[in-house]
């Protein structure tokens, strides 16, 4: 599968999850629940192919591998993307993220605050710092490719 | 002598700050008892003058507080002489200062030098750095399919003649307690230099180093009570003295000219630059804390605590367990079937059971046993029943959760 097919194939889970998981996770109270959503988002999304784990979609600072899939429609202006990581919480958080950016133009996005994105799933705060860091790392990624289209 | 585990802790302001937590990461460092703390506060309250240079009363006074925690580390391991403890800031140090200090002094274009496969990246990148930039080979001991040191491979690797054998006490991911008396004698007879990485092992058991006669012998203070920023490096005071120093400056010199310099004596020409004092103090401090507990009473409290972890690990379907039941220094690694150990970690972490993950800078180990880590579980003393029963209830509630 290529890049572009595997981020084709994550638009419709993405949309899922931003209907379904997204709101059940910030509407559920405790912990434990949370996570059991968080930790089976990853089940939804395509796992990405040997060849798609190469270095140069590598997230560093992540504890676990994590390859971030970025693309600019030019005619739409619109950015989409696809991730996937060794482990469950990194891709549960990081999907919780793109399910709110996916198919935002450069516009929309300009106006989003990423640092809050997940702040009202009640997630956040007991998430470990090193998980944040993971998470902020696949974000900063994320500014970084809008930028380079705007 | 029984053992009181509830005073013990109490020794400890932390776990009464933090009394929801349980800290099993002792393994990467371990809690100060209040008396550690109060030292170095009191030095700098009391005594704060810099060490060995100064005209005035006050320095000589901090050096002497100084030397006098020297002499509690080297009366504590038994040492020939009070020089050979050298104050470095932790084991890292210890073993960058040996691996750079035998290259060109013993280490020769062309010579070999034995590792295990169980080492810290500590006791493997110093080596693998300086022995490149000299022409010097790397054998490294593998492990048996009981994941234990191939005893019969280390005696054949001995053949080749290394010049230098490091090895660690105690593995920093499985807690295996390796035989290292027996392993030094071994080295020894080879005609080999003996290194030993005491950081987890001299927590397990105080060396004695006449009795255990290897040549080196590296610790860091804050995973035995201390304080960060202080090891120490004991060595042969023979082999100290030929050791070329890794840093100079400061009180390692003896004289000055743009035509040369002259190094001090042992243990000075091996301490670059302001020590640190109050760390050397704290670190003595420890020490001497420790000495008012029976050690083997501690000792045996702690080996109840592992027993029960490990068998209400084992009881727990799903848990792989890579740890050794026996021979083991009291720490616990384990995995989740197929599960990442960060995925592991985080939902532990949620139920605040303090511990790691990953490779435990031991990646040649991991390599080995084909994983791409583990979560570890490390205990110390002041551990109690309770921590291994939340313990044993938060891994049942994560085994549920990952599902």
């Amino acid at each position: 599968m290529t890049a572009h097919e595997l981020i084709l194939q994550s638009k419709a889970p993405y949309t899922a999850i931003a209907a379904q998981e997204l709101p059940a996770i910030a509407a559920s109270s405790d912990w434990q629940n949370k996570y059991r959503i968080l930790m089976n988002l990853g089940k939804q999304l395509p796992v990405f192919s040997n060849d798609l784990q190469r270095d140069e979609f590598l997230i560093a600072g992540c504890d676990s591998k994590a390859w971030l899939l970025h693309q600019y429609d030019g005619i739409t202006q619109k950015h989409y993307w696809a991730f996937d990581s060794e482990a469950r919480v990194v891709k549960g958080l990081v999907a919780l993220a793109i399910c709110q950016l996916n198919g935002l133009s450069n516009n929309e996005l300009a106006q989003l605050d990423f640092t809050v994105l997940l702040k009202p799933l009640g997630l956040y705060q007991n998430i470990s710092p090193s998980r944040q860091s993971g998470l902020q790392a696949v974000l900063d990624k994320m500014a970084s490719q809008i930028k380079a289209t705007g | 002598m029984s053992f009181d585990v509830e005073a013990f802790r109490a020794e400890f302001s932390f776990f009464q700050q933090h009394p929801d937590w349980v800290y099993l990461d002792s393994a990467a460092t371990m809690h100060k008892p209040d008396a550690v703390i109060k030292a170095e506060v009191e030095f700098y309250q009391q005594h704060n003058s810099n060490v060995h240079r100064g005209a005035h009363q006050l320095s000589q006074q901090a050096t002497r507080l100084f030397e006098k925690a020297r002499d509690a580390v080297a009366l504590a391991l038994n040492v020939r002489r009070r020089e050979e403890i050298i104050w470095t800031s932790g084991a890292t140090e210890a073993l960058n200062l040996v691996a750079a200090g035998l290259m060109g002094t013993v280490l020769e274009p062309g010579d070999r030098i034995l590792l295990t496969c169980l080492e810290h990246h500590a006791n493997i990148v110093p080596w693998q750095f300086y022995c490149q930039q000299h022409g010097v080979f790397i054998d490294v001991v593998p492990l048996t399919t009981e994941l234990e040191l191939d005893i019969a491979v280390f005696q054949q690797l001995l053949e080749l003649k290394p010049k230098v054998v490091a090895m660690a006490e105690v593995s920093n991911v499985l807690g295996t307690i390796a035989p290292i008396a027996q392993l030094v004698k071994l080295a020894k007879a080879a005609g080999a230099i003996t290194v030993i990485d005491g950081a987890q092992g001299i927590v397990w058991q105080r060396p004695d180093m006449q009795a255990l006669d290897a040549d080196f012998y590296v610790f860091s203070g804050h995973k035995l009570y201390g304080p960060t920023g202080i090891g120490v490096l004991y060595g042969r005071y023979e082999l100290l003295n030929n050791l070329r120093p890794l840093r100079y400056g400061g009180e390692m010199i003896k004289a000055v000219s743009f035509a040369g310099t002259t190094l001090n004596q042992l243990p000075y020409r091996l301490e670059a630059g302001t020590p640190n004092i109050a760390g050397a103090i704290g670190l003595a401090a420890a020490f001497n804390w420790l000495a008012e507990f029976d050690s083997a009473a501690l000792k045996s409290h702690k080996q109840q605590l592992f027993q029960a972890l490990y068998q209400g690990c084992k009881a727990i379907s799903g848990i792989t367990l890579l740890s050794p039941a026996t021979q083991n220094a009291g720490i616990l690694s384990l995995n989740i079937n197929a599960e990442h150990p960060t995925d592991v970690a985080a939902l532990l972490n949620e139920q605040k059971i303090a511990l790691r993950a990953g490779t435990h800078c031991a990646m040649p180990l991991f390599q080995a046993l084909q994983l791409p880590g583990a979560v570890r579980l490390s205990l110390a003393a002041y551990n109690n029943d309770h921590d291994i029963q939340r313990t044993l209830q938060a891994l049942e509630q994560t085994v549920e959760l990952l599902q």
